[in-house]
């Protein structure tokens, strides 16, 4: 029996998003070292050492380009490690899930509560990338806080399929499949490091309907003041992958919870 | 029987579990077979069974956390599958396995518990610190839940299953695991939580801890009730008042099975002897010196054996 009914939301799943950021206050240290630390080694390292032989890219400095690209992809991955390792292991080994399920929550809660989570901690990378940027001087000026809303936006796209592929996992290795087939691809072809119309024709329209490049677009037109490309429809594709996804992965988590 | 206390009764007229026809399909396979039973206000009633019998599968359903396949099933009045969560909401769940949120503290998984009931966390500081007291573990409120023993993080367990003050609380083999200590300390708890009127559903293997707490049981196998009554009611219905365990030469086994003219069990070079009188058998056995024997009044571990046979289940 498959329950096809829309996903509810409900407070409930405040509760659940507030049980998450209680833990994450207690590990509170590695988290901000995983935000600054990674992305802040990346604009330094490519951004000053590739940058020096590059130049400028599409009109603006390349540490300009890579930091505006950078925001996009680190929500991308961080949300995708949220809604696939620790989603998992509330689900499986730490039956989280199962202690919140004897309550009145249910199923549909927990997955709305962990959809917010996916994007707030999306929204705290991207802040912790906005200041590095800011302080490295590569930001449009204070009109790049509009990314702060677009960022908790990508964390909420890359949610859903990781949901999903937590849905169909029976353990943590599943995921590289997803990382090395999808995640990776998009990483390296939807315009952090380099525009996407450089790629061959055919590439392109592939790349045009991947949510990264649309996130991409995004986040250089509002960090680094790029010109904007049709901003409504890159929202629109957003929207679009975080309905269709968030759905599909809570048609799966119930019947695996409820069976 | 001790059925039910008179507030509880007053409270509901009803039964506080009503099931008919229950069944649990999954894809080729009956866990639960069309069981009937009803679970009177402040009884303590037990599931007993071997694995697979469909005892967790019928908690799980009880709690809306699983489909009914068919048949009806209510609890408070309530249907479960219209209204599980409003069911939930003032029930108290102790699952076979301990599932505490290993991030927080000891106390802390009281409180985000309560949260998911919406309780606000001023409402419940003083349920917390009773429940603490109760449980036996107020010294131990900052703890890490890691850091406890098996004992502990049952008792742990209890105590949050109790956080919304439910009026029914189900127990999925409370005590399976632990060390006898830790057992009575338990057991202790849940005829306290008897005694404050509460209706208590819980499964287990051990016929003794059944025997001590249970008002009513049901004997379960392969899906299906196989017995219901009062512990004493079983063991008078289905087996003899005494039984006599004889080991030994496989020889004088074989003689003794001839003459002993009671029920007799046969498992490997052991002969189990059930009867009304003992006092016959133990004569013939004096003379056989070959033999070892062991004679005492008969218990559910009989019935249980005598229901659902003696073979390994797993």
């Amino acid at each position: 029996m498959i329950d096809l009914r829309l996903p509810r939301l409900r407070p409930g799943a405040l509760v659940v998003w507030r049980r998450n950021i209680l833990v994450w206050r207690k590990l509170l240290v590695p988290a901000l070292l995983m935000n600054f630390g990674e992305p802040t080694l990346y604009l330094l390292g490519l951004g000053f050492g590739l940058g020096h032989f590059v130049g400028e890219m599409a009109g603006m400095p390349y540490l300009a380009f890579l930091a505006s690209g950078i925001i996009a992809s680190n929500a991308m991955t961080t949300a995708s490690f949220e809604g696939m390792y620790s989603v998992f292991t509330r689900m499986v080994p730490q039956k989280t899930y199962e202690a919140i399920l004897a309550t009145p929550l249910e199923v549909d809660d927990i997955l709305a509560g962990e959809l917010l989570w996916c994007g707030t901690k999306s929204l705290f990378s991207g802040m912790a990338i906005l200041a590095v940027a800011g302080a490295l001087g590569v930001v449009a000026g204070w009109q790049s806080l509009w990314v702060l809303p677009v960022v908790f936006m990508i964390g909420l796209c890359f949610a859903g399929p990781a949901l999903i592929m937590t849905a169909l996992a029976s353990n943590y290795d599943f995921f590289n499949y997803y990382f090395v087939l999808v995640i990776t691809p998009m990483f390296i072809l939807c315009g952090v490091f380099y525009p996407t119309d450089t790629l061959p024709a055919g590439v392109q329209g592939a790349v045009n309907l991947l949510p990264l490049t649309h996130a991409v677009r995004l986040t250089r037109a509002l960090v680094a003041g790029a010109p904007s490309e049709q901003p409504l429809v890159s929202i629109a594709v957003l929207l679009g992958y975080t309905l269709a996804s968030y759905y599909i992965a809570v048609i799966l988590i119930r019947r695996k919870l409820r069976t | 029987m001790r059925r039910m206390n008179p507030a509880g009764l007053h409270r509901y007229p009803s039964p506080v579990v009503s099931a008919h026809g229950l069944t649990k399909r999954f894809a080729g396979r009956i866990a639960v077979d069309g069981i009937d039973f009803d679970i009177p206000p402040g009884c303590c009633f037990g599931f007993v069974g071997p694995n697979g019998a469909g005892k967790t599968t019928t908690l799980r359903m009880t709690m809306g956390q699983t489909p009914v396949s068919s048949g009806s099933l209510s609890v408070f009045g309530l249907s479960v599958t219209d209204e599980a969560a409003a069911i939930r909401a003032r029930t108290g769940i102790v699952p076979q396995a301990d599932n505490l949120d290993p991030d927080f503290s000891v106390e802390e998984n009281l409180q985000i518990y309560a949260a998911f009931f919406g309780l606000t966390r001023a409402e419940v500081a003083p349920r917390i610190d009773a429940l603490l007291e109760f449980v036996s573990l107020a010294d131990r409120r900052k703890a890490k839940t890691t850091t406890l023993s098996g004992g502990m993080q049952r008792r742990l367990t209890i105590a949050r299953a109790l956080v919304n003050n439910p009026e029914l609380v189900v127990l999925d083999e409370p005590t399976t695991g632990l060390d006898p200590q830790a057992r009575h300390a338990i057991w202790g708890r849940l005829n306290e939580l008897k005694g404050r009127g509460k209706t208590l559903l819980l499964t287990t293997h051990y016929m003794e801890e059944a025997e001590r707490l249970c008002d009513e049981l049901v004997i379960m196998d392969h899906g299906r009730i196989l017995a219901q009554g009062a512990p004493v009611e079983l063991i008078t219905r289905h087996v003899e008042r005494e039984i006599i365990e004889v080991r030994g030469d496989a020889a004088e086994l074989e003689q003794l099975a001839g003459t002993a003219g009671c029920r007799l069990e046969r498992m490997g070079n052991s002969l189990y002897c059930y009867t009304q009188n003992a006092a016959a058998l133990i004569e013939q056995l004096k003379g056989r010196h070959a033999l070892k024997f062991v004679h005492r009044p008969t218990g559910l571990e009989d019935v249980f054996l005598r229901l659902t046979g003696r073979e390994l289940r797993d």
